[in-house]
């Protein structure tokens, strides 16, 4: 599993945040900052799929954002080849976007209801002047091909779709522009179960036939599983553990994970384990604990997990993690402290 | 399972015109109906004013000044609502005078509309210094009086056709331009407009085709009660003078002609002023249906 050996990094992010300033209070006196990304540092390698796994509110979103340059960064730098997202102007910005596309979690907001399938599929194309007239009605049939939608509903309004349907619209029109990496927000989570392990196909199709790149985000391990190389976990802006997806699964490191991995429900009455639950809730981004941000809710937590922040560090082979106490050897070695 | 491949999303049967699916719903209000039924008429009989109109709506007939309606004692049918202190017949005024309340309620509402519209997409869309400047603007203009502000307008200026148009059109663009902009604030939050952001659309693209189409119904709505208080606005400043001079004919100016007369012939100012409520009874409950139309909540 070394995937990083025989790879070439396609995008870096090298301590990326995001804050938001907030103003409340009489007059807008008292500002607060809220914290949404706060450090991260990943590499995403060429034709793989790295999933982003949190809570809500663990700002996995806002990365997406981020990678996309929908949102400006506060600090820090995006690598997309050898250049600079971050640190790109408007226009260049503009042009960069050709290599980085999004699909979006809502196929029922994400398409414009004044626009036909043929125009909302096309309109990449006009808009980086590629193409037009019948070149681009050819390339747009095409397209709709590609994701499994048919000629005839090249007129239709997205309205008249179901939301698989309208996802096929989503992806075909993030496919428009040849991108190299494919940003997934929540692509499937807004879908029924059987429409996902559709969609979840056609996008393993795609990558294979066209050497895409995935950022898969979801708010669960199940939802990035099957579709994941490698698996990172956020917890309150930062990553906490970054693994290779079985790796990730059979051997957890940090409590967080392994707390995540433990509430997944198994479907077999007989299998019955004793959970270790996680108690509480998300702290808030914009007052976070001192320390690891985890403490508070963390089994293993010790003083100095209260005072100092664990540094994210590579334990073990393409096994990143932010923990003082990981679970290196579950059975024996790590006792929880007490309090 | 053969069943299961024909229950497919049927979509596709009828190709939906969107007029005919309109006016079938039309049919089906009666208020909406009589409103689209006056709305007509009126725009009618103002594009054939010349044709219907008996009598020169401008030509005094000293010897019949003050003619009752035909039903009433003394009239006759060649002066069917009566004529006016100058022998004006009052029938032919009111057809002529549908002409100008028409333009100036629509070219009013036009007018501000575009003012109004682009001043909300900017506001709404860059926000920042543009919805300061632009917002501020608006609280300014609706802190002054419109009236006042009309009239001394108006006064500079001089009365005619179209300032009143730009009158009226310039102090109530500010409407418009507060809608727009909130509507605007939602629209572009939306993941589509995040998806046009994506694909790398320039802001003029955006504003156009995701922004401006997706709050231009509410517009139309708004758009369309208002032609009915310019209506009213256009009679109050003719009726004080400063609106159409004679011999050019509003139903606001006779109504100001009648004011004299009310107590001996009522029938100089009743007539003009029921061809106002008609017609802005018409467009409200035109726009009204609209409303209801174009609320995506309310569907059929």
């Amino acid at each position: 599993m070394t995937i990083s050996a025989e790879r070439e990094v396609i995008v870096e992010v090298r301590n990326l945040k995001k804050h938001f300033e907030m103003s409340n209070g009489f007059l807008k006196k008292t500002k607060t900052t809220v914290r949404a990304v706060d450090g991260l540092n990943f590499k995403v390698y060429e034709g793989e799929t790295l999933g982003i796994v949190g809570e809500s509110g663990c700002g996995k979103s806002t990365t997406g954002q981020l990678l996309l340059g929908l949102m400006e960064a506060t600090e820090g730098e995006i690598y997309f080849r050898s250049t600079d997202l971050a640190s790109m102007n408007k226009e260049a910005l503009r042009k960069a976007r050709k290599d980085l596309q999004v699909i979006f979690q809502d196929p029922y907001s994400s398409l414009n209801p004044r626009m036909t399938v043929g125009e909302l599929i096309g309109e990449p194309l006009v808009v980086h002047g590629i193409m037009r007239g019948k070149a681009l009605r050819e390339r747009v049939i095409e397209l709709m091909q590609l994701v499994g939608l048919r000629e005839h509903q090249y007129d239709r309004f997205p309205h008249e779709f179901s939301g698989g349907q309208r996802q096929r619209i989503g992806i075909a029109r993030a496919l428009a522009l040849n991108p190299k990496v494919i940003v997934c927000d929540e692509a499937v989570s807004a879908l029924d179960v059987s429409i996902q392990a559709q969609i979840l196909n056609l996008l393993n199709r795609l990558q294979k036939e066209l050497d895409l790149t995935y950022v898969f985000i979801a708010h669960g391990l199940p939802a990035v599983r099957h579709i994941s190389d490698r698996i990172g976990v956020m917890y309150l802006g930062k990553m906490v553990e970054l693994a290779g997806r079985d790796e990730l699964f059979n051997n957890p490191l940090h409590p967080y994970s392994h707390a995540l991995l433990d509430a997944v429900p198994i479907p077999d009455p007989k299998f019955r384990k004793e959970h270790e639950l996680i108690e509480g809730e998300i702290p808030s981004p914009s007052n976070p604990p001192s320390g690891c941000r985890f403490h508070p809710r963390c089994p293993y937590a010790t003083a100095k997990c209260r005072e100092e922040e664990p540094e994210y560090r590579e334990v073990l082979p393409d096994h990143f993690i932010a923990c003082h106490h990981p679970l290196l050897d579950e059975d024996t070695s790590i006792v929880p402290a007490t309090h | 399972m053969a069943q299961i491949t024909e229950s497919v999303p049927r979509s596709s049967n009828k190709p939906k015109s969107a007029i005919g699916a309109l006016f079938r719903r039309l049919l089906r209000s009666r208020t909406g109906m009589l409103g689209l039924v006056i709305v007509v008429l009126v725009t009618l009989i103002a594009i054939f004013a010349p044709l219907l109109a008996a009598h020169d709506p401008a030509k005094t007939d000293i010897m019949n000044r003050l003619v009752p309606p035909f039903w009433l004692d003394g009239g006759n049918m060649s002066y069917p609502l009566g004529t006016d202190n100058l022998g004006r017949d009052v029938l032919s005024r009111i057809i002529y005078g549908s002409r100008v309340s028409l333009l100036v309620g629509i070219s009013a509402v036009l007018l501000a509309g575009a003012i109004g519209i682009v001043m909300g997409l900017l506001a709404g869309y860059y926000g920042k210094a543009w919805d300061f400047i632009i917002m501020r603007l608006v609280d300014s203009f609706l802190a002054i009086p419109s009236i006042l502000f009309m009239l001394i307008i108006l006064a500079v200026m001089g009365p005619s056709l179209m300032t009143l148009i730009l009158v009226l059109g310039g102090t109530s663009w500010v409407v418009y331009a507060r809608m727009v902009r909130s509507e605007t604030l939602s629209v572009k939050e939306r993941d589509y407009v995040r998806s046009a952001k994506a694909i790398g659309a320039l802001d003029f693209r955006i504003i156009v085709k995701y922004i401006l189409p997706n709050v231009i119904s509410s517009f139309i709505v708004i758009a369309t009660l208002n032609v009915a208080s310019t209506i009213i606005m256009e009679a109050s400043l003719s009726f004080l003078g400063l609106g159409i001079q004679s011999p050019d004919v509003s139903w606001g100016l006779m109504l100001s002609d009648g004011r004299e007369y009310i107590a001996t012939s009522w029938w100089v100012a009743t007539f003009p002023g029921l061809a106002i409520t008609i017609t802005v009874l018409g467009v409200i409950f035109f726009g009204d249906w609209l409303r209801d139309v174009l609320d995506p909540k309310i569907k059929d």
